[in-house]
């Protein structure tokens, strides 16, 4: 019960009209960024981080996290409407739910998916409620040894579990933990990797790197690609909101099966998109009707949603208690916080109580308000799509140019982030996948202090990594998950051999 | 035309470069352990090592998989839309170096949207100006964040 009394305690936190008007201000500019094509969750978040620099810590990281879930929102206006995913995530709520668009049926649709995304959230809240505050005092163990094993944890799982080319995979995560390194090393204070270039003695800030990766290149791809955006209007009336509220009981297992699909994938590093396919392929499996899956059945709307939702918010859970982003939104809440002087990880339970459970209650209010929010709105949001995307596209690339330039006051960044413009356009193009890069760079400065920490330490010896039972069965399970594909491939071989 | 499998070869070849480039800066910052254990070039030396054999890996990969046909990376018709937005970008990265932010992002989208979105002229002009007014209140009024400024927020005090 102490988690509930701290619950109440952060709501306290949170009850006032300032807070109350950033919450919807972030909602509304998350959901524009959800909608807009070539705008995002991570670059979304990225750009505007700036805009909160000034603001203290519990206002920025409210705002900050109602834009996230702002975009998880704004992400299924798109599908269901234009069948242009926002996000990755939202591929597979297109299955049906564009098929429901063009039946007519797109309110039905939209409603099905907020409110499914609203429970998948809700779900993963109450995990982290309970659940964060338990791992962050059992964190507070942990010492450099540990941490560096679930560092490892977290890139091997990438690699192992990673849909993509294992060498890609790596190739990404190496090149990220490498530009994490430039600059001053923040052991020595000796400088690294800069070859005299004073531009980067600062180093390669992850946030610019993000907003060219995400942003910048996704604009060159939308160009490629010309979309015609062509879409379904759509303005939800309450008593379609009652009719598919009332018909929801009837799909509980699904919803239940795939928020805790999506909660274990969101825990897992780099699950998010992977929960949204596996929470529809699940509930086509495990259906009576698989036939109707693909022509606009609410099921296959429902499932998708509430699993990506309930993985976009549990992705938070690792973060506050561990420090180790679950996903690459996640990974740029964590930049913040350490922008704001706060270091993610265990202690943030114990020293910033009032940040951390004011977080926490955001959560909860910001997923209520945002349902409100987006039911009553689509019309708005919807129209924001009609405008022609000659006029987006500039306005995304100035967006992203003020968010690069205000991190650091740097003009320099603004070439970083296009040269990053260009490097992810190239690399989504050749299935290179940018979020072990993300995750790479923004945990490779602490990755390295635990491993040379560890190290020392230990003077040098790497038995260090087995040297408890608990720093051995992270550090195996580390190992185990690199080599996953070819231990699941060897053990197959087993079976059919034996059988 | 260029196909998937020349570019990722290009690529290969140019992180391999990288990884050679950071690796030989790191082997020469220190690579091996002192008093205070491993120096500073010790981490990332290995992770040069470890990106340069992922991309031998792929190298080697993609060369031996000669025989199927490699999907075309970029038509030419895709390209030069590529180009309609990427050389107004870096012209816009150019032009906030001694214009300003502002007003680099008013040429920006009151240019393109008129050159390449064919948009009428008063219209472009008038929502290249609306957005950068909007973003100049925004940040450098409301937010107190500051951007790169030239010769034309000088005429206005600022």
């Amino acid at each position: 019960m102490e988690a509930f009394s701290l619950l109440l305690y952060g709501f306290g936190v949170l009850l006032t009209w300032k807070t109350l008007a950033l919450m919807m201000v972030g909602l509304i500019l998350g959901i524009f960024v959800g909608v807009l094509p070539g705008l995002g969750g991570p670059n979304g978040v990225a750009i505007l981080l700036p805009l909160t620099f000034t603001m203290d810590p519990t206002s920025a990281i409210v705002m900050l996290s109602c834009i996230y879930w702002g975009a998880l929102f704004g992400g299924a206006i798109t599908s269901i409407l234009f069948n242009i995913p926002g996000e990755a995530w939202s591929v597979a709520t297109t299955f049906d739910g564009y098929p429901m668009a063009q039946q007519g049926r797109a309110a039905e649709a939209l409603t099905a998916a907020f409110t499914s995304s609203f429970i998948g959230s809700l779900v993963a809240v109450l995990l982290i409620t309970f659940l964060a505050p338990g791992i962050a005092s059992f964190a507070l163990r942990f010492g450099p040894p540990e941490f560096f094993a679930v560092y490892l944890l977290t890139f091997c799982s990438f690699v192992g579990l990673g849909r993509e080319e294992k060498h890609k995979t790596i190739i990404s995560m190496t090149l990220g933990l490498l530009l994490a390194g430039v600059g001053m090393d923040t052991v020595s204070g000796q400088l690294r990797m800069v070859f005299g270039w004073s531009e980067l003695y600062r180093g390669i800030n992850f946030l610019v790197a993000v907003i060219g990766l995400f942003g910048i290149s996704e604009i060159l791809l939308t160009m490629e690609e010309r979309l015609a955006l062509r879409g379904h209007a759509a303005a939800i009336s309450l008593r379609v909101v009652l009719k598919v509220w009332k018909e929801m009981p009837r799909y509980w297992v699904t919803l239940l099966r795939s928020s805790a699909i999506g909660c274990w994938l969101g825990i897992t590093p780099g699950g998010a998109i992977a929960a949204s396919f596996m929470g529809y392929n699940l509930a086509k499996r495990f259906s009576d009707d698989k036939e109707s899956f693909g022509k606009g059945r609410i099921e296959g709307v429902f499932a998708p949603e509430t699993a990506a939702h309930a993985s976009g918010t549990s992705a938070l859970l690792p973060m506050l208690a561990l420090g180790i982003p679950g996903s690459g939104t996640a990974a740029i809440l964590l930049g913040g916080l350490m922008v704001w002087g706060l270091n993610p990880g265990p202690l943030l339970f114990v020293e910033h109580k009032n940040f951390v459970w004011g977080l926490i209650a955001s959560m909860y209010l910001g997923n209520v308000v945002g349902l409100v929010l987006v039911l009553t709105t689509v019309p708005v949001f919807a129209a924001v799509l009609r405008v022609p995307f000659a006029a987006i596209a500039p306005m995304i690339v100035v967006s992203c140019a003020i968010g690069a330039y205000a991190i650091q006051n740097a003009m320099f960044d603004i070439w970083l982030m296009l040269l990053f413009g260009v490097v992810g356009y190239v690399f989504k193009k050749i299935g290179i996948p940018l979020a072990p890069f993300t995750l790479a760079l923004v945990l490779g400065n602490r990755a390295e202090d635990a491993f040379r920490l560890s190290m020392i330490g230990a003077a040098g010896d790497l038995r260090v990594f087995w040297s408890n039972g608990l720093v051995g069965s992270i550090t195996t399970l580390a190992l185990v998950l690199l080599f996953w594909p070819v231990i699941s491939a060897a053990w197959e071989r087993l079976r059919t051999k034996a059988t | 035309m260029t196909s998937n499998r020349a570019v990722d070869i290009v690529v290969s070849l140019a992180l391999l470069a990288l990884a050679a480039l950071l690796g030989f800066d790191n082997w020469r910052t220190g690579i091996s352990w002192d008093a205070t254990g491993p120096q500073p070039g010790y981490f990332p030396f290995y992770l040069a090592l470890i990106l340069a054999g992922a991309c031998l890996y792929g190298l080697v990969k993609e060369t031996s998989a000669r025989k199927e046909p490699s999907e075309t990376f970029v038509t030419r018709e895709q390209f030069t839309r590529v180009l309609q937005v990427f050389v107004p970008t870096l012209a816009f990265c150019l032009l906030t170096q001694w214009l300003g932010l502002y007003v680099a992002s008013f040429l920006l989208i009151a240019g393109f949207m008129a050159w390449v979105g064919r948009i009428a002229w008063w219209k472009s002009l008038v929502t290249g100006l609306v957005f950068a007014i909007l973003m100049f209140v925004t940040f450098e009024i409301a937010f107190d964040v500051i951007m790169p400024k030239g010769p034309v927020e000088a005429l206005f005090g600022h």
